[in-house]
């Protein structure tokens, strides 16, 4: 319970962060100011629109179909948020520590579909109902080259539980249960003669593990803003043809939770990223012969040392995919849906499967 | 004609025309984000600086900054009363008829503009009606005193319209009224002369 309530807190301020860095990041690269009367430097404007959406009457169409219609936000909602659960925030906080982390998380996340489905079904409009069908058909799609790459850091780490992954990827390896004897290689060579097992940092992130997962980042990386409707692949949402898509019919506080549900899904898309590729929270400095960085910077097991250094740098990384995430928003235009649907069947998915490959040979230079 | 575009489109297609073209597209906007701590100035449009700043945030926050407006442009009208000799050119030159004034003569010299000229009407009522005015500016140019101008004042609008009246009088009613009395009074007393004078003519 403890959990659960600190998740949310911890995802509710993540997610006004963003909602503000959103605006300002989108006006600074428009060379406009963003908000600016809202508290300091317009702080507190995502709050205060917050508070301006509870306000607002709860409107429910009357031929809408209302028991689908009111259900929709709190399933997708829950979806995500169940996501959240299996992900280790320090080296010993985890709020579900379950062995199938990864399995669970995929599958949890596919139910965001139905809750999508049934607010565009439930609305009984058409664009509403268009809406949904494009981001139905999007998420499915890519579901397939982001859990191509999922699968291919998976057998490299030859893990399906996030904690034992985030473990791999640091100086901490051997503390872990099980991987007490296991050692790291640059690139994961081990005829390269480079241990890193205790070098730590940035050395032994998965993507310098077995720097083919260099590319499974990338795969994943745009598969995942197709499957949390960012731009370029805003298609279900674009706001100039659809209103708003599947939620163009919502209002006030179910209107909120599903702005929450699809800010939560940029959080967690980037929060995999980084665990899955980027190190999750291990130190991006590596120990350099006396000079231990690593350490210094990791903290100590089971103290609020760790906590802080391991919530710090897996914030840290977070934000920087978030930030590119928005950056990404305000640069490129909106694909059209064949394009859309040709980069995720005819580029993303041979080359995804590629890697898999690629990284099953990988993992046997490894050992 | 043809084959050449075809091969531009084609040239341009490539996977690492692509990435590069992706990439540059990140580091447009990236450039942006980071010039945004400055902001451009609100300098006016003969300043030398005013096309000299392609960076920085184009945003002005409008109430608190502004961008100076021309000397000559044409915003709120401002009529100084002391100067003004309530000659009526300005009413009658309106298009709009948007001046309101009445005239009441002065029992005596009430003084000399800044510019010399006698003042001899005093002005119970001067208004302009701003909502009506097209500000064409006809007025300035025909006030005798260059009394009545335009002022680089735009923002003033109002909730409630009879507010965009705008009242130049500097006699309260009171005086207005102690001013036709004194008017109708002397004009009594001259009658009263004159009839006095025709009287003694007749007799003599
Ligand atoms: S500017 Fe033109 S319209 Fe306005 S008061 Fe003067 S003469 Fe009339
Ligand atoms: S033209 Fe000038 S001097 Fe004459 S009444 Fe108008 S404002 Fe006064």
């Amino acid at each position: 319970m403890l959990a659960f309530v600190l998740t949310l807190v911890l995802l509710l301020s993540i997610v006004i962060v963003l909602a503000y860095a959103e605006r300002k990041v989108a006006a600074f690269m428009q060379d406009r100011l963003g908000p600016t009367e809202a508290g300091p430097y317009g702080s507190l404007q995502s709050v205060l629109d917050v508070l301006k959406l509870l306000q607002k009457e709860d409107i429910v169409p009357a031929a809408a179909d209302k028991s689908l219609f009111k259900l929709a936000p709190i399933l997708i909602f829950a979806a995500v948020f169940a996501g959240f659960a299996v992900i280790p925030f320090t080296p010993d906080l985890v709020p579900a520590g379950i062995g199938i982390g990864v399995f669970y998380l995929l599958a949890i996340i596919s139910l965001d579909v139905v809750g999508l489905l049934m607010a565009g079904w439930g609305s009984n409009n058409k664009y509403a109902m268009l809406g949904a069908m494009r981001s139905v058909a999007q998420i499915v799609s890519y579901e397939i080259p982001a859990g191509l790459a999922i699968l291919s850091a998976v057998m490299v780490c030859q893990s399906l539980d996030f904690q034992e992954i985030s473990y791999q990827q640091g100086a901490l390896m051997n503390q872990f249960p099980g991987l007490e004897y296991e050692m790291n290689w640059l690139f994961g060579i081990e005829a390269l003669g480079i241990n890193t097992t205790t070098i730590g940092g940035i050395t032994t992130w998965n993507i310098f593990r077995a720097p083919i997962l260099l590319i499974s980042f990338i795969i994943y990386f745009i598969a995942s803003l197709a499957e949390s409707n960012r731009a370029p692949f805003d298609i279900p949402e674009a706001e100039s043809e659809l209103v708003a898509g599947f939620h163009v019919e919502y209002s006030g506080f179910r209107f909120a939770v599903l702005f929450l549900a699809e800010y939560s899904m940029m959080v967690l898309v980037s929060l995999v990223a980084v665990i899955l590729f980027l190190g999750s929270w291990n130190t991006p400095l590596p120990n350099i012969g006396p000079v231990s960085l690593a350490y210094w910077t990791t903290g100590t097991v089971g103290e609020v040392s760790s906590i802080l250094w391991g919530g710090f740098w897996l914030l840290s990384k977070t934000f920087v995919l978030l930030f590119l995430q928005l950056q990404i928003r305000w640069t490129y235009p909106r694909l059209r849906v064949d394009q859309l649907m040709h980069l995720c069947w005819k580029v993303l998915t041979p080359i995804a499967l590629g890697v898999v490959l690629i990284a099953g040979i990988w993992r046997l230079l490894m050992i | 004609m043809r084959t050449t575009e075809r091969k531009a489109i084609q040239h341009k297609s490539g996977f690492w025309d692509v990435v590069k073209s992706l990439v540059s597209g990140l580091r447009l906007t990236w450039k942006h984000f980071k010039n945004a701590n400055n902001r451009r100035t609100p300098e006016y449009v003969t300043d030398k600086n005013y096309f000299n700043q392609p960076d920085g945030l184009v945003t002005l926050k409008y109430p608190y900054e502004a961008i100076p407006v021309p000397d000559n442009g044409r915003y709120r009208l401002h009529n100084e009363i002391d100067d003004c000799i309530v000659c009526d050119l300005c009413a009658k030159i309106c298009p709009v008829n948007c001046i309101t004034i009445e005239s009441v003569k002065a029992t005596e010299e009430i003084g000399v503009t800044s510019d010399g000229t006698k003042k001899r009407l005093y002005a119970p009522v001067f208004d302009i009606d701003l909502a009506k005015c097209c500000y064409c500016g006809l007025c300035t140019t025909v006030c005798p005193t260059d009394c009545l101008t335009m002022t680089p004042v735009y923002d003033f609008a109002e909730v409630d319209i009879k507010n965009m009246i705008y009242h130049f009088t500097d006699l309260s009613p009171e005086q207005a009224e102690e001013k036709k009395q004194l008017l109708a009074k002397q004009q009594e007393e001259m009658a009263a002369a004159k009839a006095a004078a025709l009287a003694a003519r007749k007799q003599g």
